[in-house]
């Protein structure tokens, strides 16, 4: 006689009179495929756990999004932001949609040149830029978005000892009634001192103004915060053509629209709050044509979207490690990745579902990694059917700022896979080494011999 | 230790502490396992039920049984 499937055996209260915080009986949902590929046949072939990132999402997200602009706007440039997710088959995705580079660091920019965007494609955002890195930037024609008076004395000074005319905006920081304000980045349009930075541009000639920009947050719930940013961005290209009678070619608003993931603390799941990009799109493209510009004077609109393009394209897959019953009676299951390499389960209360039919039951479980150490929590709370050993759980919409900021810490990162649109799965990074992580140390000599 | 006398199940899970008002609802094996309690079984006699009738291992089992007894104290469902 064939055997019945088991599950562990659990009791658990009833609240008569309390609604379960968690809703009614939780969905249970399980995900055994992604694209229709087996999550047990990724975890046989390459390992556990994985970083699984579909192609064909990313592409759908970003010609969701160009086409939401394009729409209402007749200039659009969409640039990367190559921190938010900066593994080249990724990049090399948005590059061949039409996206220009955005990058914060000389690593960035150098990689954003070997993926093929040509320097003039190429936006270096942040606070550090080192001389030989904007004399790079200038003599490729990229455009230097200046962060502070520092970064424009120094430039001003290499572009006359090296003749060079560097194309640069400056990176204006404002209240948009949004808290926290993101003063510590750019210069401040309230203050003047935006204006000051434009009117110290425009006196040097060997300095090209060419644009403004802006990046107000990140994951910004109210589009009323992006038609105030454009408003701003609009009424200094305004006055520097009213004073200096320069055209300015670009506003450049920066990324920060939300993924639909859950912040932590939301009662509500991100799918039912966050704002679409369209209402984004209606602040923003509104402002902008309704500002006054002649037709044939509309800035060429920038976006430096991040998260909001890649969040939902990128999932990790993980393996049971063990259940364990915790002090106070609660059930906790210890999963083979932790914060370390799931960084983004600090901001999101990550939704995770099974990978294989469980029964009906559920119970409320705490999710832990495997790192000794008691911040390792993947999710405080999470109602899920019964584990056990073995098990495979999916993590969603983990595309962004997992695979630039996880860490070295305890284990080594895993290996990651592009589905590309016939689903393959193409290894895109190789799961590291003890090897390769001691390829960059040096033990000095008085020390290399085993005692 | 065992399963408190006055303590109400049903085949369906639910599961009724008239003692202390308390109700509980346990999956299907939960509630297969607690009226082999109340037949007073063995834990052997379990065990050995159990693993003939599901597809587990004994020792995944056994450690399934203790974290299940736990939570039955837990709830003050047992008298030491
Ligand atoms: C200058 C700049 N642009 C774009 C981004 C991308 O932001 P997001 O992922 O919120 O869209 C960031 C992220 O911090 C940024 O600092």
């Amino acid at each position: 006689m064939e055997k019945l499937r088991y599950e562990r055996p659990i009791i658990k209260k009833l609240n008569v009179g309390f609604v379960n915080k968690f809703g009614t009986q939780a969905k249970n949902e399980v995900v055994t495929n992604l694209e229709g590929v087996g999550v047990k046949e990724l975890i046989k072939e390459f390992g556990s756990p994985l970083f699984v990132i579909s192609e064909k999402q990313i592409r759908r997200n970003y010609q969701h999004a160009s086409r939401v602009f394009k729409t209402r706007y007749p200039k659009v440039q969409f640039a990367w932001s190559y921190k938010t997710n900066y593994l080249n088959a990724v990049c090399k995705v948005f590059h061949q949609e039409g996206s220009w580079a955005e990058v914060v660091s000389g690593f960035e920019y150098e990689k954003a040149l070997a993926n093929g965007v040509p320097g003039s494609k190429i936006i270096f955002n942040g606070p550090d830029k080192t001389d030989d890195q904007l004399v790079t930037a200038a003599r490729n024609n990229s455009l230097i978005h200046i962060d502070h008076f520092d970064e424009l004395y120094s430039l001003i000074k290499l572009s006359e000892e090296f003749q060079l005319k560097p194309k640069v905006a400056i990176r204006v920081n404002m209240d948009t009634g949004i808290y926290p304000r993101w003063d510590r980045f750019g210069f401040n349009y309230e203050n003047g001192q935006a204006w000051t930075a434009i009117s110290r541009i425009m006196s040097c000639e060997h300095l090209n103004l060419v644009g403004l920009h802006c990046h107000i947050g990140t994951f910004m719930m109210e589009s009323s915060a992006y038609a105030i940013a454009a408003t701003k961005l609009c009424q200094l290209s305004w006055d520097i053509s009213e004073k200096f009678g320069r055209h300015i070619q670009y506003l450049d608003l920066g990324g920060g629209f939300p993924s639909t993931n859950t912040l932590k603390g939301s009662y509500l799941p991100g799918t039912d709050t966050v704002p679409g990009i369209d209402q984004f799109a209606d602040a923003i493209t509104d402002v902008i044509l309704g500002f006054g510009f002649r037709q044939e004077e509309l800035p060429l609109l920038i976006l430096e979207t991040g998260r909001a393009l890649i969040d939902d394209a990128g999932y990790l897959l993980g393996t049971v490690l063990a259940n364990k019953r915790l002090s106070d009676g609660r059930s906790s299951t210890v999963m083979d990745f932790g914060v370390n390499s799931l960084f983004t389960s600090f901001w999101y209360d990550h939704k995770v579902t099974p990978a294989q039919e469980g029964g009906q039951y559920t119970e409320e479980t705490v999710l832990y990694g495997p790192l000794c150490m008691n911040i390792d929590v993947i999710r405080e709370n999470v109602v899920l059917p019964l584990l056990k050993k073995g098990d495979h759980l999916v993590v969603h919409k983990v595309g962004a700022y997992n695979m630039t900021q996880w860490m070295q810490f305890i284990t080594l990162r895993p290996n990651i896979v592009l589905l590309d649109q016939s689903s393959h799965p193409h290894l895109i990074r190789k799961a590291e080494t003890l090897e390769y992580l001691e390829s960059v140390e040096i033990v000095p000599h008085h020390l290399s011999k085993n005692s | 230790m065992r399963f408190k006398k006055n303590i109400a199940t049903s085949d369906t899970g639910f599961i009724f502490n008239p003692g202390s008002g308390d109700s509980f609802s346990s999956n299907s094996i939960g509630s297969e396992i607690l009226a082999f309690f109340k037949e007073d079984k063995s834990r052997n006699e379990i065990i050995e039920l159990i693993c003939a009738k599901y597809d587990v291992e004994k020792n995944q089992l056994e450690k399934d049984l203790d974290d299940f007894f736990s939570q039955l104290r837990d709830h003050n469902l047992l008298d030491e």
